[in-house]
């Protein structure tokens, strides 16, 4: 009876507090959610905000234009498309790279690691994935460079100089091909850890039918697990893409062109020094000289920041579309 | 019958053995690559280890590096990468916990997906342009501070924990949030009182691997705090020097003297992060036999 008559004055109070306190919780959690986006959406209008006056100077034509002389007066162009250049070599080189070497230590890890070794491998594969970019161009420029210079760039140039592609290597090795090597150290762990996950989910069932049509291991690989996986595979090559276009640190340590202007960074040769949109701004924002040099450095960024959210959403689409996919054949 | 008599066709249908190779072959080189990326994981290691080993001694961890020389210690960098950690730690951990309480237990599936794709663009983000993010918005006009670099390490930061703690709320069993509202608890004291305190292990580890994560990040730095003094800076205010950037300054000196310097520090930060992934690791087991317990 007491504990009743007790319970009611202290519950209509309590319920009202807890009404405020839900309240409370849910404006703060949502605020929060809001400030994310707020930051996404500054991040985007402050870099577009400052390359403006890149932007109504040049127009389009800056990302098909291939100068940049930073300097006083008549020499003050800039131009994008030494630096798209230097992207897309460094980028599709490291993707060529990685893709089927992620794809096969997925495969592995998923398919072959025997259970005891298993664990021990994907954590050492996502190890590789946790040595900082700087860490890694310093490896490149002192390390893998002199390596790539004396052995298999000047080997490569030696028998297949005829070939544009093995023109003479550069001092000390740096160059676009260090670089890829570089991005495709980084672009290999994320392939991997998500083809294995992507692997994991097809259903045994599948697997199964495969061998037991007597396909061998291999056989149901391709037909089942790589077939069904296909698009996922897309997903995380593009994933890793987004990560190697915007690396900034390492490539600048390893790309060899931080300060040439922009016509000789555009050569047939993968072992010539090159640039990227992103290593170009680290390289030269610290020291650019006049307020168009640094519009046109957030150009860059801009630039960057449209490949790379697109890169991004196509990748998420991927995911989603496919996440139906094993549903459906469980 | 005749037929009955005549031995059944068990010979090994054309092409088997070329069958049986090319399968062999597959699975030789997906050992392959496993092996080459542990290689090359080694081969980064060991050279780190060996160049930097040698670098490393008592005054290099504890004394202020020389003006002008390679000489001297790396103490301001360690102290720096610590506290610009710790700051964006302050700032992301409590940021993404709330975004992740909101998508795990308010929100509906129309509105968590704009919140998830905005998580996950942010992660996209190339840090570069984070870097000048932050430059425009915190330095420009101003003055370096390790508060402009901390907030860049942030927004890195920020994805990271709020998915992680994302999902583990998500494996927080059902059950615990239908006791308490079956007793008559209000929501916000089932968060705060029973979700929360389940989770915390998993939180706690995911904090911790994305701390080791931005523990490297050098682009959000390179411009927010890379012009500093010769000394510790504790005082936000001021630019603080870092690991990651002076590595980066050194790494691009043509003098060997400082490669050595700069070997030392990247073993260092190796180290560090090392160890916080590794305590992260143990955490994880820990609080993950306690939820399932």
């Amino acid at each position: 009876m007491n504990t009743i008559a007790h319970a009611v004055p202290v519950g209509l109070g309590r319920r009202l507090g807890d009404r405020f306190g839900d309240g409370v919780l849910i404006a703060l959690t949502l605020l929060a959610s809001l400030v994310a986006a707020v930051v996404l959406v500054a991040v985007a209008v402050k870099v577009i905000d400052d390359a403006s006056p890149a932007i109504s100077r040049y127009g389009l034509g800056f990302i098909g234009h291939t100068s940049w002389t930073p300097g006083e007066g008549v020499r003050n162009v800039f131009g994008a498309g030494a630096f798209l250049f230097g992207t897309a070599v460094t980028s599709a080189t490291a993707l060529l790279i990685a893709t089927p070497i992620g794809v096969a230590i997925g495969l592995y890890l998923s398919e072959l690691a025997p259970r005891g070794v298993r664990g021990v491998i994907g954590s050492l594969v996502e190890l590789l994935a946790a040595i900082p970019s700087v860490v890694l161009g310093l490896w490149g420029i002192l390390v893998l460079g002199p390596f790539l210079q004396k052995h298999l760039e000047s080997w490569l140039h030696s028998a297949f100089g005829f070939i544009p592609l093995f023109g003479a290597p550069a001092a000390a090795g740096v160059g676009l091909f260090n670089a890829a090597l570089i991005l495709t150290i980084m672009v290999v762990p994320i392939i991997a850890s998500i083809s294995r996950e992507l692997f994991d989910r097809v259903p045994t069932e599948l697997e199964e039918g495969a061998l037991a049509l007597g396909a061998t291991h291999w056989e149901m690989v391709r037909g089942v697990i790589l077939h069904s996986a296909r698009p996922g595979i897309a997903a995380a090559a593009i994933l890793g893409l987004g990560r190697a276009l915007g690396e900034a640190i390492a490539v600048a340590q390893v790309v060899g062109g931080g300060s040439l202007a922009g016509p000789a960074l555009i050569h047939a040769s993968l072992f010539g020094p090159g640039d990227t949109l992103a290593s170009r701004i680290a390289n030269q924002f610290p020291g650019a000289t006049s307020s168009l040099q640094i519009a046109s450095l957030f150009y860059l960024a801009v630039i960057l920041l449209v490949i790379g959210l697109l890169a991004n959403l196509a990748a998420q689409t991927i995911v989603r579309r496919f996440e139906f996919a094993p549903v459906r054949g469980a | 019958m005749a037929g009955v008599a005549a031995p059944l066709p068990f010979e090994p249908c054309p092409g088997l053995r070329r069958r049986q190779f090319v399968n062999r072959l597959m699975k030789t080189l997906a050992t392959g690559s496993a092996l080459m990326a542990i290689a090359v994981l080694g081969v980064v290691v060991y050279s780190v280890a060996q160049r930097g080993g040698s670098a490393i001694s008592l005054a290099f961890l504890t004394k202020d590096p020389q003006l002008f020389t390679a000489g001297g210690g790396i103490a301001p960098f360690i102290v720096g990468t610590v506290e610009l950690v710790l700051i964006a730690t302050a700032i992301a951990l409590p940021l993404g916990v709330l975004i992740a309480i909101y998508l795990s237990e308010f929100a509906r599936s129309r509105t968590a997906r704009p919140i998830v794709l905005v998580l996950d663009l942010m992660n996209g983000l190339p840090s570069i342009v984070v870097g000048l993010f932050v430059f425009s918005l915190l330095v420009a006009h101003k003055h370096q501070s390790g508060l402009a670099g901390s907030c860049g390490l942030a927004i890195v930061m920020l994805p990271l924990v709020a998915r992680t703690t994302q999902e583990l709320l998500r494996i927080v069993p059902e059950t615990l949030r239908e006791g308490a509202l079956a007793l008559g608890v209000s929501r916000w004291r089932t968060v705060i009182g029973i979700v929360l305190p389940a989770a915390i292990g998993g939180i706690v580890t995911g904090t911790v691997l994305a701390v080791a994560r931005v523990a490297g990040e050098t682009a959000p730095l390179l411009f927010a705090t890379s012009v500093y003094g010769n000394g510790v800076v504790l005082n936000p205010d001021h630019a603080v020097p870092s690991i990651p950037v002076q590595i980066f300054n050194y790494s691009q000196l043509p003098d060997p003297s400082y490669h050595t310097v700069a070997w030392g520090m990247a073993l260092v930060l190796m180290a560090m992060i090392l160890l916080t992934s590794l305590t992260a690791r143990a955490l994880h087991a820990r609080s993950r036999r306690n939820l399932i317990r």
